[in-house]
């Protein structure tokens, strides 16, 4: 059994919602993207949202940490407000972690260096601590000896867990996945899935925008299924999977999971 | 026909072409670069700010520069910057503006207008996702151009902005507008006091072109080893 890979505290009990959203809308001119999207991730829980593409999910995730703004409704951060004007969002960013679906790790900096540059630039820790903590995160990801290389020189998958390894270095109190293995080779999915499951079970808030039934099934708490813009079931995993649900739903799971 | 040509001239002035007059177009085309590249840096982040009005800002400044010929605007700045000075600090008589300031302030500002559009590309090139990423991760708006998108701008855009920075050691000749002594004024001077046009005219463009070549060469070699492996 590996070290525990969450960091940042003892798995919480599951009480309060981390993440509260009420009737959140948004539009792209006169395009609707998102429609009353009510939901919410209590503390330690794990929630997958799946949808056919162009659905929102990812618009959705976004609008947890305002990378995407949103014109209507409200969205709640543990106990943050995320569209109010008083709020600070670097701050609030800084403890929502984020893993996206082209890693978005640096190219110019060093594995070492993705995994530090945020800790001491946005939570001034010196070099050492930061340079401590990202390299424990990183054999945790199973990748200590790849700490001098370059993204470049890593595969996709490896490149993702570093990616998970940066996020986690900020002590997040939750994390959102944006499709981490929908730009991955077939065979570099286990491993950045394993590493997510590990995280689920160590007890992190996740909240996890996938396509990936078989982490739902493992971990979830809940199954959240978006279409057109809209949730439409907001179910526990037993019941998503289990029995009736809306049609929709029923189509999409029919179509993939029958390969 | 060569026989009536002396290129003696040549070697008996080289000291004064060279630690007068290419000591001046050098350090000219070192700070005007310096100061261009990161005003233009600016002027490419204000365009890109998505702000209300300052895009505008930016845009009519390039297009500006972009529009008048350079020898124009370095009369305009030496003749005008005296009398911008004496209505701004409400002094006298026009300020005294040597010609190496004004020339620098002018090539500086010229400048800015080209490299701030190899910025603005540099810097939309670079995919959305970096500055999403940095974002995620709290950093301001600053803190992420700083230590995330610049640094990959500029790695990727040094051999073009090496290039423009080519041209603009040609361009800086035009000082000779202001009598300015730069590596083709000094080489005039003695051209005239000689009468030895010819020859110091042909050896100016074998300079300007060896220079530039090499440079040129320099930056080629240099772009094969900077490249950001992706």
């Amino acid at each position: 059994m590996r070290a525990p890979l969450n960091t940042s505290s003892a798995p919480a009990e599951p009480t309060g919602p981390m993440i509260a959203m009420t009737n959140v809308s948004k539009w792209y001119g006169d395009f609707k993207v998102l429609t009353n999207c009510t939901t919410s991730v209590n503390k330690g829980e794990v929630v997958v949202v799946c949808g056919p593409s162009g659905s929102g999910k990812s618009t959705l995730i976004k609008c947890v940490n305002a990378l995407e703004p949103f014109q209507e409704g409200q969205v709640v951060v543990d106990g943050t407000p995320v569209r109010d004007k008083r709020t600070n969002l670097p701050k609030l960013r800084a403890r929502v972690g984020m893993v996206f679906q082209h890693f978005e790790l640096f190219p110019h900096l060093s594995i070492a260096e993705n995994l530090t540059l945020a800790q001491v630039m946005v939570l001034g820790r010196d070099r050492g601590a930061a340079l401590d903590s990202g390299m424990t995160l990183l054999d945790r990801v199973g990748l200590s000896a790849h700490a001098k290389k370059f993204p470049g020189q890593l595969s996709g998958g490896q490149q993702q867990r570093v990616a998970i390894a940066r996020a986690l270095a900020m002590n997040p109190i939750v994390m959102l996945f944006d499709e981490p293995t929908s730009a991955l080779d077939p065979e570099m999915v286990g491993e950045v899935l394993d590493v997510m499951v590990q995280l689920a079970r160590e007890g992190m808030t996740m909240m996890c925008v996938t396509h990936e039934m078989g982490f739902a099934r493992k971990v979830a708490n809940r199954v959240i299924f978006m279409d057109k813009g809209e949730i439409v079931e907001d179910a526990t995993k037993d019941d998503f999977f289990g029995h009736a649900r809306s049609e929709r739903a029923q189509n999409f799971l029919s179509k993939i999971l029958q390969h | 026909m060569l026989a009536n040509f002396d290129f003696s001239v040549i070697t008996s002035s080289l000291p004064y072409l060279f630690f007068e007059g290419m000591r001046f177009t050098l350090t000219l085309t070192a700070l005007a670069a310096l100061g261009g590249i990161a005003l233009g840096t600016l002027i490419a982040m204000m365009r890109l700010s998505g702000l209300p009005v300052i895009p505008l800002v930016a845009k009519t400044y390039v297009n500006l520069f972009r529009s008048l010929p350079l020898v124009l605007v370095i009369f305009w700045f030496y003749f005008l910057v005296p009398y911008l000075g004496q209505w701004v600090t409400g002094a006298d008589r026009p300020m005294t503006v040597g010609a190496f300031t004004s020339s620098l302030v002018t090539f500086t500002l010229f400048e800015a207008a080209y490299f701030s559009e190899i910025m603005r590309a540099g810097i939309q090139s670079i995919p959305k996702g970096q500055a999403a990423a940095a974002q995620a991760l709290g950093m301001t708006y600053w803190t992420s151009m700083r230590t995330v998108i610049l640094p990959q701008v500029f790695r990727n855009m040094t051999p073009i902005l090496l290039t423009q920075t080519i041209v603009l050691f040609q361009d800086t000749s035009l000082v000779y507008v202001l009598s300015i002594t730069d590596f083709l004024g000094a080489a005039s001077k003695v051209a005239q006091r000689d009468g030895r046009l010819v020859e110091m005219y042909l050896f100016a463009a074998v300079v300007y072109f060896a220079v530039c070549f090499v440079a040129s060469m320099a930056v080629r070699q240099l772009q094969k080893k900077i490249a950001i492996i992706r």
